[in-house]
């Protein structure tokens, strides 16, 4: 299947192409050009995993993992080289089909979202460039390919969150993305340096076999301030994914990463980049399962309080675009949750299929979410609820397809939602009760706010709108319906049968208890919302009052950034870079500086002795001559 | 009888009077008659030397014919010297000739 | 003629021939001529390079000999291997580049320029020391010359204590070379005779320490590197893309070419001194740029940290860190011969360098911001740019150390790529996005021409490295095997 190569090289060309090109195409070719070069990916990657799941994949009841293309790309040393290469599997052809899709959605999203907006064509361009980089990393063959590609994505989130770079606010907060993410890789990197040291391999292919056979005796015996080799390297990598998945305490880039235009975030910060440490847990599972299963019990306390933590903020949030956001940290979260749970193969991996299932759910529902969001922004030209209400009557397509999606992540059947939430709460029922509880606890709280924005969207009273809201154009609302179906859809498939956590199919049905009880609690969830906000009243606003304190600490996000900030412009620039700064301007310059004023010194102090007086001179010279004549007399 | 040693304790006192003469003195006049002593007394070595040790020899004795020669030339530069400083600073003191430094 | 001598002739050439031109334009030509040669000769070089080594295993490849001075046996030796080729062809990119940053300038600016290429080129093909020595001198005269009259601001003080501090270096280097010449037991100075006879253990360990401080002040280490910002911050454009495109590169090459290669048992007993000063300088330069106003200044600092990772890895010894020390003296020489090429761009126009005074220049000048977000992403290490390939080759062969010290420094070491981006985005971020912050500055116009020439010619080396870097990291690696051999016989 070597064409897979394809999915990724074209929408690079595409990149190329409108990049170098941008000055010369008019926006619209530039439009096209991305478009059709992602729909090009998309076909390919349909294509694949159409022969991937029914015809190759399938060997002997397993589903193999197939190097597709591959090629040296840098040789380190005799053992350790890195290839850039096309893996595919179960999880990467799925992540395939999940990053195309919803790239092409956004791409023909955005000829109506962003027409008119300057630098258009850089926004394909970038597009393209995320599409690729995010495509590269999910076909990634081995650990380094992987880190590669998850700088890039990096660096295309930057220069798509900062688009806008005349507003302040999203350059402060493309570039604290980009940190905060880059600090995160670089545990990233350490645990690859660990874990390739020790294993003398970045593939994956070798890290992965035989139940991580290899990580587990190479990392053995080796321990770092009483911890073992295994559990640092994969806590390293670990905090590499939660960087770039938004876990606690490093989820703070994400709500400011809403500055970037909304189809960008219905892409990056809700489908497909975010979800890529899920991902990336997903690919090493079997080493954090063999070699660091301590590894696995943090990754599920991490995810489960992550969980609860942004479903609890984002209660409180106004900005339309940041309670998506915290909804996502909390939906990622449940994924991570669902890793931290799971054993190996069969039932005992319900939790592996469960999370990549969710993943596959929630990229369509929550991009769907965004867009909805972003047709609604389009409409009345702010991203407050403030400046929101009765819009129903206004926007019917969004409406349906946004109460849809609302369905879905609250976890209704038959919405996609649902089936995957079920499969988790059962993962983690079966694994651990508190867990399972938070979750159950997390679900019911999803369904309150999920509903308490659709409400103060589209219901409510209207308000003053300058300009008359008005449906989306049909190139945004297409999008919308697509995704709508397939948030319908999505969650008949019998996802056991594709990923399991052995590659070996099995059959998972509905455990009707746990999915009584998720109903139940999302439906309380939704009442409540109903009680609230269907109609305005000043009911939230006496409930409120009543734990004031916390709530303002959940509408500041729980001073988190505030902490952050603190740590960065406190410590860093004032305790670490101003002092060195004045140390290398004052001390080791001024010991350079003094050794010139220091010979110059010396040399005017010692001038002095060349008087110009010849009787000077003649007398230092008769005492330097008696002087001489006594030693030689003496000695 | 006169020896060799009574010349040269005599050149000695001259030569030691000249040095102190050269670094003590402030007139520029004085300066050159201590240079001129110590002349004197080294010629005064050279005629004694010659005389007492190598008594069939006359080179010291040509020397020091040529060393008066030579001091007097430079009494005459010294001289022309001195009128120079004379007609600059209206004195002959040794400590208005610093220029040479640095 | 020997192909590696017509490297030192051609430059010699266009500075003789700019003494009898006149006029702006001719002298253009000149210089364009020549230096375009040189860059074609420097290719051609290398393709005869690689030929040769198809056939050929001797350590150095193209050698010719000449009796220089026959009384102290003083030789006019050269020879390349990967590791010069690859210099050879960035000096030769550098120049060539900083020829069209300096367009304006005038003739005798050119002359002096020339000059410095001479010792440039003479040094990375000469195998005597007295050649390399003499060389590396006159690379570094004339800089005194371009900083003090052609530079800006404080150019006096700069281009004094710039040469003084390299002069201190070359004293201490002459005593080393010396040293070796007098304790090797060759009966001549070069180098590959030397390794033959060897130096006796005792002394290597005086020499080892003058060499690599001598080289080192050239090369950054701290706490010697405080030539740097000054330096950078007064010379021209071109100049500053040159010296810390290239003749930072000097110091690094000699540090391995002499220092390590020459004393081997010093090298493994004393680097864990020079390794805390380099890992120092990594972090240091970083933290140090965060704080700097001046975007030279902060570039200077940048350049600190970068070329300390070039000295932290040789004195790893082994050959994969090795090779990344040589992938990152290339690697940065382009870039940040790329960064003050933009630099000089921007601050041709606004006539500021301080990143308070200047903002939203992607709007006025989208060429040059657009060239600066490149040259910060290579800088902070993206993957794509030949940054990232150097400094992952760095870190997985530093790490590959069994022992804890080095691999606790190599973490150490690798927290300054986060701050790196913490100060690359920060001033893009200042400078480039936002308002913008002087109305003067919305009548500037972008790069002309041969601005854009300079900068697009350094893009495409920098990404043609990242984008495929076996190519070139291949040359490298073979042919460090037999040197690191040598060290590991130790």
């Amino acid at each position: 299947m070597g064409f897979s190569v394809y999915i990724i090289l074209v929408p690079m060309l595409m990149f190329l192409v409108i990049g170098l090109g941008s000055t010369k195409l008019s926006p619209r070719a530039a439009g096209i050009f991305g478009t059709l070069g992602l729909s090009v990916s998309a076909v390919l990657s349909y294509i694949t995993a159409f022969r991937y799941f029914f015809a190759e994949g399938l060997q002997e009841g397993i589903y193999s993992s197939i190097t597709a293309w591959s090629v040296e790309w840098l040789r380190f040393s005799d053992k350790l080289h890195i290839d850039m290469g096309v893996l595919l599997d179960p999880i990467s052809v799925m992540m395939l089909v999940v990053i195309t899709t919803v790239s092409l959605m956004v791409h023909i999203y955005s000829f109506g979202y962003m027409k008119g907006e300057r630098g258009f064509q850089r926004y394909y361009a970038f597009l393209s460039l995320f599409s690729f980089s995010m495509l590269g990393l999910v076909v990634a063959t081995n650990i380094f390919q992987m880190y590669i590609f998850w700088e890039l994505v990096g660096a295309s989130s930057y220069l798509l969150i900062g688009f806008y770079y005349t507003k302040p606010a999203a350059i402060a907060a493309s570039k604290k993305a980009f940190i905060v993410t880059r600090f995160a890789d670089l545990g990233f990197l350490i645990g690859i340096l660990i874990i390739s040291f020790c294993t003398g391999t970045f593939d994956f292919g070798l890290l992965t076999a035989d139940n991580a056979s290899l990580a587990v005796t190479s990392m053995a015996g080796g321990s770092f301030l009483g911890l073992s080799t295994a559990t640092w390297a994969m806590t390293l990598l670990f905090m590499g994914a939660a960087g770039k998945s938004a876990m606690f305490p490093l989820h703070i880039w994400l709500p400011d990463a809403m500055e970037g235009p909304t189809p960008v975030s219905a892409l990056i910060h809700a489908a497909t980049m975010v979800v890529a440490g899920v991902y990336l847990v997903a690919r090493m599972f079997p080493l954090y399962l063999f070699a660091a299963p301590d590894v696995l019990t943090l990754i599920t306390y991490v995810g489960a309080f992550t969980a609860l933590f942004a479903a609890i903020i984002a209660i409180r949030q106004t900005d339309i675009k940041r309670v998506l956001a915290f909804s996502t940290i909390s939906q990622i979260a449940y994924m991570m949750v669902a890793l931290g749970v799971s054993g190996m193969g069969g039932h005992a991996g319900e939790g592996y299929t469960a999370s990549m299932f969710h993943l596959f759910t929630h990229a369509f529902f929550k991009a769907l979410l965004f867009l909805g969001a972003g047709s609604v922004i389009h409409a009345v030209h702010s991203n407050e609820m403030e400046a929101m209400g009765g819009l129903r009557k206004y926007m019917p397509v969004t409406h349906w397809t946004f109460l849809i999606a609302c369905l879905s992540i609250a976890g209704i059947p038959p919405f996609s939602g649902f089936f995957s939430k079920d499969e988790i709460l059962s993962a983690a029922f079966s694994h651990d009760k508190v867990v399972f509880v938070v979750l159950l606890l997390v679900a019911g709280i999803t369904a309150f706010y999920m509903f308490r924005l659709y409400y103060r969207i589209f219901w409510g009273a209207e308000r003053q709108y300058e300009k008359h809201p008005h449906e989306a154009p049909s190139v945004m609302f297409i999008p919308l319906v697509f995704l709508a179906l397939l948030s319908c859809l999505t969650g008949w498939i019998p996802f056991s049968h594709f990923i399991s956590s052995d590659s070996v199919p099995y059959d998972l049905g509905i455990n009707w208890w746990i999915a009584a009880g998720g109903i139940l609690v999302s439906l309380i969830g939704i009442i409540m919302a109903t009680r609230l906000y269907r109609r305005e009243s000043d009911l939230p606003e006496r409930i409120a009052s009543r734990w004031a304190g916390f709530w303002n600490a959940a509408a500041h996000r729980f001073y988190i950034d505030q902490a952050w900030l603190f740590v960065t412009k406190k410590i860093i620039f004032r305790c670490i870079s101003t002092p060195i700064a004045w140390f290398d301007r004052h001390v080791i310059d001024g010991a350079i500086s003094g050794l010139g004023t220091g010979t110059e010194k010396l040399s005017g102090a010692i001038k002095g002795i060349q008087s110009g007086r010849i009787q000077t001179y003649a007398a230092v010279f008769v005492w330097g001559v008696i002087i001489i004549a006594v030693c030689v007399f003496i000695f | 009888m006169i020896s060799m040693e009574h010349y040269l304790v005599v050149s000695s006192i001259m030569f030691f009077v000249g040095i102190y003469g050269f670094i003590a003195r402030k007139n520029l006049l004085a300066v050159l008659i201590s240079i001129e002593l110590i002349l004197n007394s080294v010629e005064i070595n050279f005629s004694v030397f010659n005389r007492y040790l190598y008594p069939e020899h006359m080179e010291g004795v040509f020397f020091s014919l040529f060393g008066i020669a030579i001091s007097a030339a430079e009494t005459a530069v010294a001289i022309a010297i001195m009128i120079n400083v004379y007609r600059l600073a209206s004195n002959i003191d040794i400590r208005h000739i610093d220029k040479l430094k640095y | 003629m020997n192909i590696l001598s017509v490297l030192v002739i051609i430059p010699l050439l266009t500075m003789l021939a700019l003494f009898v031109s006149k006029g702006q334009k001719f002298v253009r030509t000149v210089v364009t001529a020549g230096f375009g040669l040189q860059l074609l000769c420097a290719v051609a070089m290398a393709v005869m390079f690689l030929q040769e080594r198809a056939v050929s295993d001797a350590p150095m490849l193209l050698c010719s000999d000449t009796v220089w001075y026959a009384p102290f046996n003083i030789h006019y030796t050269v020879g390349v291997d990967g590791i010069s080729v690859v210099m050879i062809l960035l000096s030769a990119v550098v120049a060539f580049a900083g020829v069209f940053s300096a367009w304006n300038m005038e003739r005798d600016f050119f002359a002096w320029y020339s000059l410095l290429s001479i010792g440039v080129f003479g040094y990375f093909i000469s195998l005597d020391l007295f050649a390399m020595f003499m060389f590396y001198e006159i690379a570094l005269i004339p800089m005194f010359l371009l900083i003090g009259v052609w530079g800006t601001g404080k150019k006096i003080y700069a281009a004094t204590k710039l040469t003084l501090m390299l002069m201190g270096g070359s004293a201490f280097l002459l005593t080393g070379i010396l040293g070796i010449y007098f304790t090797s037991g060759a009966s001549s100075m070069n180098i590959m005779e030397i390794v033959q006879t060897g130096i006796p253990v005792n002394h290597q360990y005086w020499i080892f320490c003058l060499t690599f401080i001598g080289f080192g002040v050239l090369g950054a280490l701290f706490p010697f590197h405080t030539w740097s910002p000054d330096g950078h911050a007064a010379a021209p454009t071109s100049v500053s893309m040159l010296h810390a495109g290239v003749l930072m590169k000097l110091g690094g090459y000699g540090c391995f070419r002499v220092a390590i290669f020459l004393m081997p048992q010093a090298a493994q007993e004393l680097s864990w001194i020079f390794l805390i000063l380099t890992g120092i300088g990594v972090v240091y330069g970083a933290y140090g740029a965060v704080v700097q106003t001046d975007l030279k200044y902060m570039n200077a600092y940048s350049s600190v940290s970068h070329c300390g990772m070039v000295l932290f890895a040789i004195l790893m010894l082994n050959q994969t860190a090795m090779t990344g020390a040589v992938l990152q003296m290339l690697s940065h020489g382009l870039m940040t011969a790329l960064f003050f090429s933009l630099i000089g761009m921007i601050y041709g126009r606004t006539h500021t360098r301080d990143i308070r005074e200047m903002g939203g220049l992607m709007r006025i000048m989208p060429f040059a911001s657009v060239g600066y977000v490149i040259a910060g992403f290579a800088s902070l290490g993206l993957p794509g740019f030949s940054g990232f390939v150097a400094e992952m080759t760095i870190f997985i062969g530093s790490f590959e150390h069994a022992d804890m010290f080095r691999r606790v420094l190599t973490i150490l070491a690798t927290t300054s790529i986060v701050v790196t981006a913490v100060y690359i985005l920060r001033t893009v971020g200042k400078v480039l996005y936002g308002p913008v912050q002087n109305p003067e500055h919305l009548k500037l116009d972008d790069a002309h021409w041969y601005e854009r020439f300079s900068a697009v010619a350094l893009i495409v080396c920098i990404v043609a490295i990242g984008v495929w870097p076996s190519g070139v990291q291949g040359i490298i690696y073979d042919s460090l095997a037999p040197i690191v051999e040598h060290l590991n016989l130790f």
